[in-house]
């Protein structure tokens, strides 16, 4: 396989103008850390989100990225420390935590689709289920969403019949017809050839031109540089370097953040 | 430029393709001969068909349909050889009925037509839902009509449910917690206590009700469709409690779970049968009529039920992780997440598996001839007591497998038709 550029960027202006960062904490964590079994997976971790960020979380493979993230919506559970996502504690009471998924919305690296539903049905599910908003009422959200993500013409396909940006673009309208207020996404190109890659870039990028608060674990440094206000770089569990992406790849601090940008991004 | 000497004004249809190419020629070649190997094998199994209707068919060809007896057929035969099927024409009321009352035939009859009706939503989905609501008071109109005897009883008996639906509606409110244990209960105590005083009152106020029916009249094929049907509907929503039970993370559940399906699975179903007509007894206090058809019913449920949890259990495993932390992930609860996104993925990978247990069970609802109830095989058994038939085998057994055989195969065609209908993933 071919060595990815990590650097696609989108040819066009990028709109600013709501792109706030408000003063209200979006998401805190403080001392946090994690084992699996014995393995220290998550060491220490300390972190401030306030609304409107799009903060970029890198590092090598393993480092503890996902699990991280997935912490801030209890697919894993963290065993010191405390985690709060807009203003409601990750502890074990379910009430809090299904509070919490039901205002971050999560992106997959293999999407995750529902394989037995239609695309209006993957995105109507939640709503319906969850919230209870009368099925009419849904679908006509989902076909907004999915007018936002530019395939409405799909949505009567099932998830098997469309290519991996389209899928993955399913699965970002599916998180945005729960209307959260933060979305995580876990290396959401991983899995995709180049030019879907840009097609989901260009998603989540008019997401964040709409004021979105994102955490987005990825190796793109072209949506790094055009669209993060921070780039948190991580290594054996540890937050080892955050700064602004300029800063961050003109002169990174650290050993590993050097050692790992210079793998990153060769080619260049 | 040039002259032109003919310019073509209609065109000429393609040609036909050589005769190797075409039709029967071409698939002759494709599917019979395509390889020495294969022309072998195709030769001997035409060669082995042919010996067999060679064999068979003089047999049936020659079959005596009416005579009163197998010496009477013999008479008839005259030495040459052929089937005596009188035997049906003579006992197939009794191979389809057993010893139902005659006059009340068109009861168990009715009932299986309505069982096609209230199938028919959930089989087909151009059905209209509505009928569902069939579907739901079937079991008490089945049973009715089966056994006879006052409306009230399953009237009362299906309130039951509504009993537990009320609890559940009217604690909730107050004691969130407790309500859904509450719901399952009160069902319970209904049927324990309940039924059988408010059944006699009402019945006693306005008796309506028809000729009962006592279940050791039940038999023949009539008594295989009651215990392979209640089975075949009872097993599967209680296969999937147990597979989901056995995964779950709750310990006592788990290990309830396992202990049961391994138990289950580990005795042979003859045992549970002989348990269910003979240990049973000793269990229950003294002077309880507990229906042995109702015995078998619940034995065979269980003994099916276990089968089936392993086949759900197979489907569960192929379900991704991704699938459960999307829902999870959206919010849905587990039991939510299990109904919308992982059974009905599950279930759809375990239809060949589940199917073959409901064929299994059908076919094994024979095996209560050994407790003395009188399925087909038990009624060939007291036909031939009949001096009339004394010695009549083969056709006797070959009307009992085509009946199995019609409706096991019936369910195989209906499997594979769904197999197609809900295949969606597009691999
Ligand atoms: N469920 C799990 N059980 C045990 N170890 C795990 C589990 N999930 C991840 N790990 C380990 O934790 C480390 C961090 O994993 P992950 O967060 O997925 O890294 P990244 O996303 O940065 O590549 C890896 O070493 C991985 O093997
Ligand atoms: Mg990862």
């Amino acid at each position: 396989m071919a060595e990815p550029l990590h650097d696609i960027t989108v040819d066009r202006e990028i709109d600013r103008s709501r792109m706030r960062i408000g003063s209200e904490v979006a998401i805190q964590i403080a001392a946090m850390n994690k084992w699996f079994g014995t393995f220290h997976v998550l060491r220490d971790i300390n972190m401030t989100v306030h609304r409107g960020e799009r903060i970029v979380i890198c590092g090598p493979s393993g480092s503890g990225k996902s699990t991280l993230i997935r912490c801030i919506n209890r697919l894993e559970e963290h065993q010191s420390g405390r985690i709060v996502v807009d203003g409601t504690e990750l502890t074990s009471d379910l009430k809090n935590i299904d509070k919490v998924r039901s205002e971050v919305g999560m992106v997959f690296q293999h999407f995750n689709l529902f394989p037995h539903l239609t695309i209006l049905e993957n995105c109507t599910l939640a709503p319906i289920w969850v919230r209870k908003v009368p099925r009419k009422e849904a679908e006509e959200t989902a076909m907004h969403f999915l007018r936002k993500v530019k395939i409405p013409e799909q949505a009567l396909k099932y998830p098997g019949q469309l290519s991996g940006g389209q899928q993955q673009r399913v699965a970002i309208a599916r998180s945005l017809c729960m209307k959260p207020k933060i979305m995580l996404f876990d290396e959401p190109t991983s899995a995709l050839d180049p030019e879907m890659i840009k097609e989901v870039l260009d998603t989540m990028i008019a997401l964040a031109e709409e004021g979105m608060t994102m955490l987005v674990v990825t190796h793109e440094m072209g949506f790094a540089r055009q669209v993060a206000n921070r780039v948190i770089f991580m290594d054996q569990g540890q937050i080892v370097e955050q700064n602004e992406p300029e800063p961050f790849f003109s002169n990174p601090q650290s050993e590993r953040t050097k050692l790992f940008l210079s793998q990153i991004l060769r080619g260049h | 430029m040039a002259e032109i000497r003919f310019v073509r004004t209609a065109m000429l249809p393609p040609q036909e393709p050589p005769v190797s190419q075409i039709g029967a020629v071409r698939w002759v070649r494709e599917n019979l001969f395509s390889g020495w190997l294969n022309g072998v094998l195709t030769v001997a199994s035409a060669a082995f068909v042919v010996w067999l209707a060679l064999h068979v068919g003089p047999w049936f060809m020659n079959a005596v349909w009416n005579a009163g007896s197998l010496a009477e057929c013999r008479e008839i035969l005259a030495g040459t050889d052929g089937a005596c099927l009188a035997v049906i024409r003579d006992r197939w009321p009794q191979l389809l009925f057993g010893f139902y009352p005659s006059e009340l035939y068109w009861r168990p009859t009715l009932a299986l037509l309505l069982l096609f009706v209230a199938l028919a939503p959930a089989l087909f989905p151009a059905v209209p839902r509505q009928l569902l609501w069939f579907s739901a008071i079937y079991p008490g109109l089945a049973y009715w009509l089966l056994w006879g005897g006052t409306l009230w009883f399953p009237v009362v008996a299906l309130a039951g449910f509504a009993v537990g639906i009320a609890v559940f509606i009217a604690l909730r409110p107050v004691l969130p917690l407790v309500a859904p244990f509450a719901g399952l209960v009160a069902p319970v105590f209904w049927w324990l206590f309940a039924v059988v005083p408010v059944t006699g009152l009402l019945a006693a106020v306005l008796p309506v009700g028809i000729t009962p029916v006592r279940s050791d009249s039940f038999g023949g094929f009539t008594l295989s469709i009651i215990i392979g049907v209640t089975g075949i509907a009872l097993s599967l929503p209680l296969g999937i409690l147990l597979a989901l039970g056995r995964k779950s993370d709750l310990f006592l559940v788990k290990t309830i779970c396992v202990g049961f399906i391994e138990f289950i699975r580990g005795v042979p179903l003859i045992t549970l049968l002989f348990t269910a007509s003979l240990l049973l007894n000793y269990f229950l206090p003294p002077g309880t009529n507990f229906d042995i058809i109702l015995r078998v019913v619940i034995m065979v449920t269980l003994f099916a039920a276990a089968y089936m949890a392993e086949v759900i259990r197979g489907g569960l495993a192929a379900i991704p992780r991704g699938q459960y932390e999307a829902a999870d992930s959206l919010g849905l609860d587990y039991w939510k997440a299990m109904r919308l996104i992982v059974l009905p993925q599950a279930l759809k990978i375990s239809i060949p598996g589940i199917v073959n247990t409901f064929i299994g069970l059908f076919k094994d609802t024979t095996l209560v001839v050994f407790i003395g109830l009188l399925d087909p095989i038990g009624l060939s058994t007291a036909i031939r007591a009949n001096t009339n038939w004394n010695g009549i085998y083969w056709e006797l057994f070959l009307f009992i497998g085509a009946m199995f055989f019609v409706f096991c195969f019936g369910m195989s065609r209906y499997s594979m038709h769904l197999e197609r209908r809900l295949k969606t993933d597009h691999r």
